[in-house]
């Protein structure tokens, strides 16, 4: 099959994370919901998250069914469409933050096909440099994949513990920005511990790709951060930032600045 | 659009396909394989047809309706899916998926369930093969349909109500995926509809289809015709797939699905998916939808718990498109008028879900003549329906 995307260092996202590598700094990936707990504060959430060191910024385009989301993201994507965020209400606010870090929409297919053709060109517009569609796997619709894959944005493919290798190879050669690897079987949420399989998921992911491998799924505490940055390019925190945003901006800002830290002296 | 021959297998036209999380694609895969080899097997496919026989009670009965027929001036036969052991279609699938699990060594099943017949029949068959049983089922659906819960934990399920959205089938569905993305190597998911990520909408039309199989042989061999036309009520449209598949390649015979009109379709209170909704991706297949301008899922409306789902398996979209079926609505009030009315005229108490069917046929009245074969899939019996209407005071008694 012919790859419907752009390889290694030619986006954006990627020559971002490939920058940090060469400077050894592991990537610190952060999720936030469009419109939790409100418009206003997901802009000033954006802001405060890259000033404490966030590298790169997801933002969930909320759907009213998230079959891969734990009750933490959930409840932030109801608060989001309780507030009225759409897919293009979502492109205003992080056009209107205007952070310098990387934005990667992370959403499913239904809101962003209701967005119509030019949604990508939209949100590229808006200042997105990469999107991840959770319901889209490799293989499972060439028209829609080759849509996302040609156009203006990274696409950032996910693997499982259950991705068989060479299947692995298939999903990297079909996607760019970076790998996001789901550390664990289940839904997005905090956990307390590292999947003892993850190593060995890794060392075969590495086999498959030359992408940035950025690792999701479970990871809220300092110590996980530490234990999995010594693994991958970067980590994805999403529930316990999100969780923490539900409190107040600082009390996200404050997480993020932990992690940090502790990536740094991963 | 160009599909390849694996996309193609997973499609109905455009319809179908598998739009779900990557953990669950190995999973999918394996169930794919699983069950081509099964139904390859002679030996699964004479114990799924043994325990039909002996434990359900197929083959279902074909009853004719004397006054109903005369009530609308043509002939009705009711095929009665009400008769098998549990009280609905839903165990046909069950079955053969449990089966299916106990071959592929999974012991733990999940399953959702609206009006808690698919749930009710999952924990009968979870039961018979000693697997354990976990059903996520509506908040608002355990309230409408305590019965079934009480049924089902009696014969050792876990129920786990689901509080999340508007706590009907759905979100059931919703939460079930959840499961199974989590837990996905030791379990296996008995989706109760042709709805899903594929092979499920292929593969649980497959179990059902015998519906569709004896209720042609069976009219054939009382009337020497086949019907004028077909009716079956349509949710996710699992008995309406079993019967249409008998009857599908007779170009001549009409296949109707009655959807729930709920309040009106007027209203936007309704789950008339393939009259109103239009194309989208819910629970990892393309189909038509009841969405929004955002691609927001818009929250479903029937009196019927096991209506009541904004979505439709994709073989049915594929048939409205073609032309092949036609889809058509009935309100919760027609339809309680549809569950007297079977109730009266032919001593048959249909389940809520198969009123919709009846209250078509007799809204359709005067399309009726004296040589026409309706045939009607009664897809349950109405006994977990009758504390609901009864409360309502919505039948006259």
């Amino acid at each position: 099959m012919q790859s419907t995307s752009a390889t290694t260092s030619s986006d954006a996202l990627s020559r971002h994370l490939e920058a940090l590598g060469a400077r050894r700094r592991r990537a610190l990936v952060v999720y936030i919901t469009a419109g939790h707990p409100s418009p206003d504060a997901t802009i000033a959430l954006m802001r405060a998250l890259e000033q404490a060191g966030a590298d790169v910024i997801e933002v969930g385009v909320p759907f009213s069914d998230p079959m891969a989301d734990g009750p933490v993201i959930q409840a932030s994507s109801q608060r989001g469409l309780d507030h009225g965020v759409s897919f293009d209400r979502a492109l205003d606010l992080i056009a209107t933050a205007a952070v310098s870090v990387p934005i990667v929409l992370f959403s499913y297919l239904n809101p962003v096909l209701a967005a119509g053709e030019d949604a990508l060109r939209r949100a590229a517009a808006a200042g997105v440099h990469g999107i991840l569609i959770t319901d889209l796997p490799v293989g499972s619709d060439r028209v829609r994949e080759r849509w996302l894959g040609t156009g203006p944005l990274a696409f950032v493919r996910l693997v499982a513990p259950t991705t068989p290798t060479e299947r692995m190879r298939e999903i990297a050669a079909h996607g760019s920005g970076f790998v996001y690897l789901i550390s664990r079987l289940g839904v997005t949420g905090a956990r307390e511990d590292v999947a003892s399989e993850l190593p060995d998921v890794i060392a075969r992911l590495r086999t498959a790709t030359a992408l940035p491998v950025c690792v999701g799924f479970g990871i809220s505490t300092p110590e996980q951060a530490q234990i999995v940055g010594r693994m991958a390019d970067g980590i994805v925190v999403g529930s316990a930032i999100v969780r923490a945003a539900g409190t107040s901006i600082d009390a996200a800002a404050e997480l993020t600045r932990t992690l940090r830290d502790a990536l740094d002296s991963a | 659009m160009n599909w390849t021959e694996a996309e193609l297998d997973e499609r109905f036209g455009p319809f179908g396909g598998r739009y779900v999380p990557e953990t669950l694609i190995p999973a999918l895969d394996a169930l794919t394989v699983a069950y081509a080899e099964a139904v390859a097997d002679a030996a699964f496919c004479e114990e799924l047809e043994s325990l039909a026989r002996h434990y359900v009670g197929r083959p279902s009965a074909l009853t004719f309706a004397p006054r109903f027929s005369e009530r609308i001036g043509a002939s009705v036969w009711l095929k009665r899916e009400d008769l098998n052991h549990t009280g609905a279609h839903k165990i046909n699938n069950a079955l053969g998926q449990a089966l299916l699990a106990v071959r592929m060594g999974k012991r733990r099943i999940i399953a959702e369930t609206g009006a808690g017949q698919h749930g009710v029949a999952t924990a009968t068959v979870c039961a018979r093969f000693g697997l354990e049983c976990v059903v996520y089922m509506g908040e608002e659906d355990m309230r409408r349909q305590a019965l079934n819960v009480y049924r089902m934990r009696l014969m050792g399920a876990t129920v786990v109500p689901v509080t999340t959205g508007t706590r009907t089938l759905k979100d059931a569905t919703t939460e079930a995926i959840r499961d199974w993305v989590t837990n996905v190597e030791g379990s296996h998911y008995i989706i109760g509809s042709v709805v899903g990520p594929a092979p499920y909408p292929r593969m649980v039309r497959d179990f059902q289809s015998v519906v569709g199989a004896e209720a042609r042989a069976q009219l054939l061999a009382a009337t020497n015709r086949l019907p004028t036309t077909v009716v079956a009520c349509v949710g996710g449209g699992s008995n309406a797939m079993g019967i249409f598949a008998g009857f599908v390649d007779d170009s001549g015979v009409e296949l109707v699905g009655v959807e729930a009109a709920g309040e009106g379709l007027e209203t936007g209170n309704h789950s008339a998916s393939l009259s109103m909704g239009t194309p989208g991706v819910l629970h990892g297949a393309l189909s038509y939808l009841l969405q929004d301008a955002n691609g927001q899922v818009h929250p479903a409306h029937s009196i019927s718990a096991g209506l009541d789902y904004p979505g439709v398996g994709p073989e049915h979209a594929y048939l409205k498109d073609i032309g092949r079926a036609r889809y058509e609505a009935v309100t919760d009030r027609e339809a309680l008028d549809g569950f007297a009315l079977l109730a009266r005229m032919e001593g048959i108490v249909p389940a809520l879900e198969t009123a919709h069917a009846v209250a078509w046929i007799d809204r359709e009245r005067s399309r009726w003549s004296s040589h026409d074969l309706v045939l009607l899939c009664v897809s349950g019996r109405g006994d977990k329906d009758v504390a609901q209407v009864s409360d309502l005071g919505a039948v006259s008694t």
